[in-house]
């Protein structure tokens, strides 16, 4: 009780203070004036009121403390009978609470994962001072670094105070149940404390274990400590075989770390790379810690010039080659940041709908209580005492209504985190931490407060506002009708404006980024994706060294599969298409000079009948065929954009490409139309396809066309594999379907484009229940009017008009108002369209049609109530 | 006998001042008991207030703010029908009081 009275003292207890303090006060002076009259000086006067009132102090404590209890009891009051209000009229209640519910709920969804990605650090040490550090090259600006440039990176910069390097590879795990393909990575020694990460169980790599004569030794992620040797901590000095090789686990990885751009990795390991290493061979990404002062713009000036420096050192590799530096955080969250704002945006927009509408409920609500509220003003109550009555019923309100939000958003959150694939989740691992924290209950609780200053302020206009216009006995008089210049008739149609207006903003929104995906899955990728099944494969061991073994072993493999009943179609590839788009090789044209710009593009290895099997068409040309040998001439295929780029008025067919060495010069043979390799929002690159029996390798991806559904295939395929050679790992089965529709592009633009389409449906349902409660409002206040106007011989249509031309004239200025608003939100979000827009006039006027019909449907419905009014009975009724 | 305290007392004389003298501000009522009672009690003042606002609390009196006769703004209570319902169970439990005092008193 002691600590409720101190929480309420905290707001009740300075009025209350005065109010005794002023009593008190009277009470001392009445004396003095007696005093004075009795005939005492002034002094003894005051001093002897002083004596007979006693203790001041403790008679001002004891007051107090009996006033706060009152107006605690008070306060109950106000509650008991604001629950009773809301229960006498429960669809009032359940409809605000769970339009409330809704808008809270889906805006704390989204915030919950606005939180994660964008406001929670890190799992690293000062995570805003790391880097991520890629070599440019004349495809793009993030690729990978080679190993010697690496190194001379590290070390001739001076603005970081670490910088290390990692890799992704997955490896072979030799387990008892024969090879297992799983996720690890190799980084250089240093990497954990560039990061700021310490093993839980343990220890971290030392310097100098990323030679090449280190012993070989590992670091388990948390996952895999957990799924793979049940937690125990006698895990420590354990060998595990990695690719053939004995490796000793050294430690154990915190489950709070994660690092997005190799995840799920499993093993850690260190690279063994040494100086040996050709410096034009790429596969390393770095991560750099800024020293402490130094501005991210510091160090990409000084990355460059180190950069321009190795490009005159080493023209034959770097030519054409530069670093490219930028804040990890902002490296691993992509476009997610405006994704995640514009779907909090959206939510946010629905949230101010919800409040409107349970706003504008209010205020009608408090209209036809005005006979109630005058009574009780007649009583005595006053106008604070009245306003604190509406303050408890918000409060009721929106506090039923947050409960219910943070619930509905605790649930939404995990389903939602349910739905994202894998595949997207393992790319964005800090949204796994998305849920209910401090952060996103105050959100929730900002929200709710917000509400209820809308939902106090709206009806003390009204009280103001009636007060100013009517006197009480008139209001009384007049009991449940309005009257002219009520706040409803000013207020309500402004508020259903913004509704319509910002509703209006959340269909364009839906519409564009509906229409990016659509676009998106209707690309034209190059390839027919039903039917067609994937995955990796890799052997490693004596059997598959040279390249006349791994020759053999793609075609044994390809007959095998071939064999399979319902298969029809089965070519190896080095990568799948839908891929992240690396894996370059140098360009150069035999008979053309040497050009001072180094030009570089994707080289893609595919067997014979891959294009047959992937259903890509030929445009010129021929395809490879098992005549092309190594003992043959080298020969290429290329795509429609490398024609374009490098042969625009010449015939490519013919011509002859080399990469470094001009002996090793491949004719082009073939031109294919444009297979999509990299993501499906990025515009196909020029591509190079070499013949796999002329450089054959042996990992790489097996597609196969069959007349089986993918997933039942998949098992037969991975079991007539390991019937080749047990020894051979299988990985990444998928269809091509799946790969198509989860791949990251496509997922974020079909869950943004669902999402925000969520939120215009509700936001539409409400902005036209709103309209219909303003219009059905000026209707049945006009009743009177309209039966004048009929008894006088005016035709229904004319009702049926002058009720949709009130309608219709605020459905076009919110229309109006919403098309503005909308085209500076879609230019907000014109980064996530995709072959889209942000001003694409035919979403605009669809979306215009739709509010406009829906509009005029809910009007409606009033407009015919009006029409069947009799003049007769209009006129007796008031 | 519990109830049958000096508090008790107190509300007794200020429950009985408001019904002979209908609204009054706590130094009227102070000065009310002095004269009616010839100057036989005398309350100290202050003790007074807590009294009125717990009785205030129970909704025996109600309170107004209101201007006095040479214009000083106070604070003045009135009887409400509960406090006249009071007001007979504490007269009716004083007189038991009384008697059972007084019998004490003579039992010789």
């Amino acid at each position: 009780m002691s600590l409720f009275r101190r929480i309420s003292n905290l707001f009740f207890r300075s009025r209350i203070d005065q109010e005794i303090d002023q009593e008190i006060t009277a009470h001392i002076e009445m004396r003095v004036e007696e005093n004075l009259a009795a005939g005492m000086s002034s002094a003894d006067a005051r001093r002897d009121a002083l004596f007979r009132f006693g203790n001041r102090t403790a008679t001002k404590e004891r007051v107090t403390s009996i006033d706060t209890a009152l107006m605690l009891a008070t306060i109950w009051s106000d509650l008991r009978y604001a629950s009773r209000q809301l229960l006498k009229n429960p669809l009032f209640a359940g409809t605000a609470i769970l339009v409330l519910g809704l808008g809270i709920g889906s805006s704390v969804t989204l915030f919950g994962f606005v939180d994660a990605a964008l406001i929670r650090p890190l799992p690293y040490s000062r995570p805003s001072r790391l880097a991520a550090v890629f070599e440019s090259n004349p495809i793009g600006p993030r690729f990978h670094l080679s190993y010697l440039d690496y190194l001379d990176y590290k070390k001739l910069n001076t603005v970081f105070s670490s910088l290390d390097a990692y890799k992704h590879d997955d490896v072979l795990l030799t387990t008892p149940r024969g090879l297992e393909q799983v996720r690890g990575s190799q980084v250089s020694d240093g990497f954990f404390r560039t990061l700021g990460v310490q093993p839980i169980l343990g220890r971290n790599f030392a310097a100098g274990e990323d030679l090449p004569s280190a012993p070989r030794h590992v670091l388990l992620s948390y996952a895999a400590w957990q799924n793979r040797y049940g937690g125990s901590s006698n895990v420590l000095g354990q060998s595990v075989t990695l690719d053939g090789n004995p490796n000793t686990i050294i430690g154990v990885l915190p489950s709070s770390f994660h690092f997005a751009p190799t995840e799920p990795t499993e093993f850690w390991s260190t690279l063994h790379l040494s100086m040996a290493e050709d410096r034009g061979a790429h596969g390393l990404s770095g991560i750099a810690r800024l020293k402490d002062g130094v501005a991210m713009n510091a160090a990409v000036a000084n990355m460059t010039s180190i950069g321009e420096q190795l490009a005159r050192q080493y023209p034959k590799e770097d030519t054409g080659r530069g670093s490219t530096i930028a804040p990890f955080g902002e490296v691993i969250l992509g476009n997610m940041r405006t994704i995640l704002l514009v779907l909090l945006g959206g939510a946010s927009l629905l949230l101010l709908i919800a409040c409107l509408n349970v706003g504008s409920l209010i205020l009608v609500r408090s209209e036809s209580r005005r006979r109630e509220i005058a009574v009780r003003g007649a009583l005595g109550a006053s106008h604070l005492r009245l306003l604190r009555q509406f303050i408890t019923e918000g409060f009721l309100l929106v506090s039923i209504g947050t409960v219910l939000g943070l619930g509905s958003a605790l649930l939404a959150g995990q389903l939602l985190l349910r739905m994202i694939p894998v595949l997207v989740l393992d790319r964005m691992p800090y949204l796994r931490e998305a849920g209910m924290n401090a952060h996103v209950i105050a959100f929730a609780c900002t929200v709710a407060i917000l509400a209820l200053l809308l939902f106090s302020v709206l009806p003390a206009m009204r009280l103001y506002l009636s007060g100013k216009s009517l006197g009480m006995q008139a209001q009384l008089a007049e009991g449940g009708r309005g009257s002219a210049g009520t706040l409803w008739r000013r207020v309500g149609p402004t508020l259903v404006l913004v509704e319509l207006a910002t509703a209006m903003v959340l269909l364009t929104g839906a519409g564009l980024l509906g229409k990016s995906f659509y676009r998106l899955l209707h690309t034209d990728i190059g390839f027919r994706p039903e039917k067609l099944a994937a995955l990796g494969v890799s052997a490693s061991g004596m059997n598959y060294t040279t390249d006349a073994q791994n020759v053999v072993f793609g075609k044994s493999l390809v007959e095998q599969l071939k064999s399979l009943p319902g298969v029809e179609k089965v070519g190896i590839c080095s990568q799948l298409p839908l891929g992240e788009g690396f894996g370059s090789a140098g360009v150069n044209i035999v008979g053309r000079p040497q050009s001072k710009t180094r030009y570089e593009e994707n080289g893609r290895v595919v067997s014979s009948n891959y294009f047959a099997t992937m259903g890509t068409r030929l445009l010129r040309g021929r395809f490879f065929t098992a005549d092309d040998s190594a003992s043959k001439p080298a020969v290429m295929i290329i795509n429609q954009a490398f024609a374009r780029k490098y042969f625009p008025d010449q015939d490519p067919l013919g011509q002859r490409i080399y990469n470094g060495d001009p002996t090793h010069a491949m004719e082009i043979v073939g031109i294919v139309e444009d297979l999509k390799e990299g993501p499906l929002d990025v515009e196909t690159r020029p591509v190079m396809y070499s013949a796999f029996d002329q450089e054959p390798e042996n990992w790489f991806y097996v597609v196969v066309r069959s007349t089986l559904p993918e997933q039942m295939l998949l098992p037969t395929l991975v079991a007539a594999i390991h019937q080749l050679d047990p020894n051979i790992a299988t990985s990444d089965e998928t269809s091509m379907s799946v790969r198509l529709h989860d791949s990251p592009a496509a997922y974020l633009h079909r869950s943004s484009a669902w999402l925000v389409g969520g939120f215009a449906a509700v936001a539409l349902l409400l902005s036209v229940v709103g309209l219909y409660g303003v219009i059905s409002y000026s209707v049945s206040r006009r009743t009177r009017e309209i039966g004048v106007r009929m008894a006088v011989g005016a035709e229904r249509a004319s009702v049926y008009l002058l009720i949709l031309k009130e309608a219709g004239k605020l459905t076009a200025i919110g229309i109006l108002a919403g098309l503005i608003c909308s085209v500076g939100a879609a230019i907000l979000m014109r980064k996530l369209l995709f072959g889209t827009q942000a001003w694409d006039a035919a979403t605009l006027a669809a979306v215009a049609v739709v509010l406009a019909v829906s509009a005029m449907l809910a009007s409606y419905l009033p407009a015919h109530r009006a029409a069947s009014v009799d003049p007769a009975h209009a006129l007796r009724a008031e | 006998m519990a109830r049958n305290d000096l508090q008790g007392s107190l509300d007794l004389l200020v429950l009985k001042t408001l019904a002979q003298m209908g609204e009054l501000h706590g130094y009227g009522i102070v000065g009310h008991i002095q004269r009616a009672s010839e100057e036989l009690l005398s309350v100290e003042e202050g003790s007074l207030y807590p009294a009125l606002h717990r009785m205030e609390q129970s909704g025996w009196i109600s309170s107004k703010w209101a201007l006095t006769e040479t214009n000083r703004k106070a604070k003045f209570y009135k009887l409400t029908p509960a406090g006249r319902k009071q007001l007979q169970i504490a007269e009716e439990s004083f007189e038991q009081l009384v008697k059972g005092v007084r019998a004490i008193l003579r039992y010789a």
